[in-house]
């Protein structure tokens, strides 16, 4: 393997690596023109990543430290709309901060990659992964990705500014990761040559939009009522775009750099003649494939299927993965007050992606390791049981909740 | 990449005008706007981008100099412009001037002396924006910022911000039996604030658009040549927020600049110069000032008096009058 790697300089080498390490090293291999930063956990880790890149003359950048996250955001925008590559980050009530120039970096169309350290949104203050903060720019025109391992990270980022740059999208995305369970877990990862990085990025090239002396243009001047049916419409086809793109970047990275990433969207585990599939985002998949995997030793027909992109949303792909099942347990870490059935986010659009499905499962929502907390592989055991033995009108399950309180049922917590 | 030197060198030589005569005829900021009748923002707008000339990126703060400047597909800008978020003028000069830099080293665009501007209002940039602007005058970019102050958020409809003047009427604070006086707050000392507070900072000047002649458009080269980041806080007359006919923004700006009111200097590498010294003039009573504009009609004596002892305390006992209040508000203890 090594010495495979070494011949045709795809890796340079493996090094034992956070989720937030993953993301540094993609931001150093794509060139990245300007970084800013500013301090929130979880996500933190891959500023102070890039800053040691800096002060030990590995990697060329602008870095600023920023006055607030909004600074922050806006920093990025900019510079990314004279032409540099930009890339920013937060967590929580961090990103939130910043949500004015997360909606304007969207509509103004700049492609800035930008790392979500998934936290709990303050108050209570709580450290922990929760995924209402990279969610809140689910409508905006944002692409959204979620991974799950620090390789993943890697990869992702770098295919992620290749989706976001291509003329034919030209949006933002976000990188979303579970703080903690990966920006600060560890495992080896492979990092790639600069060279093959070069193969698969091409240089960032806004065209005509660039702000630049040589090309006098005014950028989101006023146009009201005249233009933004036709300005939001052109953003709502780039998004639709983006899929296709999304499909090629995997296809090229795959062959770029050997790696094997069958659906760019969803990873299935186990799904094959199953009956019951569990879908969630993020590092909730460890413990849900041992769940799997156990369960199919016992003879039980359970597969899960771990969501990547959340936008574009792969609404075809997943009625048809999911319409195969009599049963779908979505895994919803984060929460939707008053929304559809009182259910979260993922649960209601995966419910709307099987309203027109031929064959409709039964779709049960498990609410779950919300600020942090852990979802454990017998959680997911039982989130099974659940979904085969609950009533079609119950429909939201608080998992591992302390106090039965009235509304809905509840998975008991033993730990 | 244009060295910090280079930029030295290009003040010390500064290409000043002398004479209105050798102002460029070129304009870069034309038609298509369509601000009010005598409004001295806009002038404020082609001033800054005829000092600064054609090699310029330029971003403009959500306010009236956004809304009424950038119909779409009309704008007046003829160098590159963009819209920034209300809050956001220093880190979107941040931005262009840290991508600039980076493509330019690494090779990526043609290695040249491109000027970063933002400008921002005095709600954008006196009000939301001050962390923002404070973050840019930390860096050690070459940069602008043009704080353009008409006293109020002249584009949602003349409200007050933390810059309008004592006592003047807005939609926020209008006067009534109850309230006479209902804005209580004494204007922010917005450019000798971000003065004092940022050593990186070489160049600070307030400026009228109009008055001394040629005066802010010398600032805007100066402040662009001096190297790293610069700040420039305008007081722009506005008929239709203070109420008077648009003949006299003129006049308005030279009383308020005569009448001491707004202190008229520049902050080169730490040393004042006042550019019009009021210490050294008679100066005009504020009343002049106050009472030809509409949003101090419900003024009495004791409103024209108390403006008076402010000025009067500004210029007879601050420490630096106009700039450093430590004797005014600051005193040391003994």
């Amino acid at each position: 393997m090594a010495a495979a790697m070494k011949q045709n300089k795809v890796y340079e080498r493996e090094e034992l690596a956070s989720g937030t390490d993953g993301v540094a090293q993609a931001v150093r291999l794509a060139d990245v023109d300007v970084f800013a930063a500013y301090p929130i956990r979880p996500y933190t880790g891959v500023m102070d990543r890039l800053a040691k890149f800096i002060a030990d003359g590995k990697f060329d950048a602008e870095y600023i430290i920023a006055d607030g996250e909004h600074s922050q955001f806006e920093i990025g925008k900019h510079a990314s709309s004279v032409g540099a590559r930009a890339f920013v980050g937060s967590s929580g009530t961090g990103w939130l901060y910043a949500m004015e120039a997360l909606a304007t970096t969207a509509t103004d169309r700049l492609p800035v990659v930008a790392l979500v350290g998934n936290r709990a949104l303050d108050d209570p203050g709580a450290f922990g992964v929760e995924h209402n903060d990279a969610m809140l720019v689910r409508d905006l025109g944002w692409l959204v990705v979620w991974v799950s391992t620090a390789q993943e990270a890697l990869d992702t980022t770098l295919i992620a500014y290749r989706v976001a740059e291509d003329p034919s999208v030209f949006m933002p995305c976000a990188v979303a990761m579970d703080g903690g369970y990966l920006t600060h877990s560890e495992h080896i990862i492979r990092v790639p040559t600069k060279e093959s990085v070069s193969k698969f990025l091409p240089r960032y090239n806004l065209g005509k939009r660039v702000m630049h002396p040589d090309n006098p243009v005014s950028i989101a001047p006023q146009i009201n009522e005249d233009w933004c049916m036709e300005i939001r419409r052109q953003n709502w086809e780039a998004a639709k775009r983006a899929k296709e793109v999304i499909r090629k970047a995997y296809k090229e990275f795959n062959s770029v750099f050997g790696s094997n990433y069958t659906n760019p969207f969803f990873d299935e585990h186990m799904t094959s003649g199953a009956e019951t599939i569990v879908i969630g985002m993020g590092t909730v998949s460890s413990a849900a494939k041992v769940a799997v995997n156990r369960l199919r030793e016992k003879g039980e027909k359970v597969g899960y299927i771990k969501l990547r992109w959340f936008r574009p949303f792969p609404t075809e792909e997943l009625r048809k993965a999911l319409s195969r099942a009599k049963r779908v347990a979505v895994i919803d870490r984060d929460f939707a007050h008053g929304g559809p059935d009182d259910g979260g986010v993922l649960y209601n659009e995966v419910r709307s992606a099987l309203f027109d499905a031929k064959n409709k499962p039964k779709v049960v929502d498990f609410i779950a390791g919300l600020g942090g907390r852990e979802i454990s592989i017998e959680d997911v055991m039982e989130v099974v049981s659940v979904t085969k033995k609950c009533k079609a009108d119950e429909r939201v399950h608080w998992v591992g909740l302390r106090e039965r309180k009235t509304g809905g049922t509840h998975v008991s917590m033993k730990r | 990449m244009v060295s910090t030197q280079q930029a030295k060198k290009e003040f010390e030589s500064a290409k000043l005008y002398t004479s209105v005569h050798n102002i460029d005829l070129e304009e870069f900021y034309s038609s298509g706007h369509r601000t009010c009748q005598g409004c001295e923002s806009a002038l404020v707008m082609r001033d800054f981008v005829k000092a600064s000339g054609p090699r310029t990126v330029v971003t403009g703060a959500t306010g009236c100099m956004y809304v009424a400047n950038t119909s779409y597909m009309t704008t007046p800008w003829v160098v590159p412009w963009m819209h920034t978020q209300l809050g956001a003028g220093g880190a979107s000069a941040i931005g262009m001037a840290a991508g600039l830099r980076a493509l330019m080293r690494k090779g990526k665009i043609k290695d040249e002396k491109i000027n970063v501007i933002n400008f921002s209002g005095d709600l954008g940039g006196g009000d939301m924006g001050l962390g923002g602007i404070s973050g840019a005058l930390q860096t050690d970019y070459d940069l602008l910022v043009i704080i353009y102050d008409n006293e109020s958020a002249a584009n949602t409809d003349i409200q007050a911000t933390n810059l309008t003047p004592y006592g003047a009427q807005t939609t926020f604070s209008p006067t009534g039996p109850a309230r006479r006086i209902m804005h209580t707050k004494w204007k922010k000392n917005v450019a000798a604030m971000l003065a004092v507070g940022h050593p990186n900072c070489k160049y600070v000047a307030t400026a009228c658009a109009t008055w001394p002649p040629m005066d802010y458009m010398n600032k805007v080269k100066k402040a662009l040549s001096i190297g790293g980041p610069t700040l420039i806080h305008t007081l722009d007359p506005c008929p239709k927020g203070w109420d008077y006919h648009p003949r006299y923004s003129g006049e308005l700006g030279q009383l308020a600049i005569k009448s001491g009111l707004f202190p008229l200097y520049e902050i080169i590498k730490g040393e004042v110069r006042y550019t019009y010294d009021a210490r050294k003039q008679k100066r005009v009573p504020v009343r002049e000032y106050l009472e030809k504009q509409g949003r101090f009609t419900h003024f009495i004596d004791e409103d024209y008096e108390l403006f008076q002892s402010k000025v009067d305390e500004m210029w007879n006992d601050w420490e630096i009058p106009g700039v450093a209040p430590l004797r005014g508000i600051l005193k040391l203890s003994q």
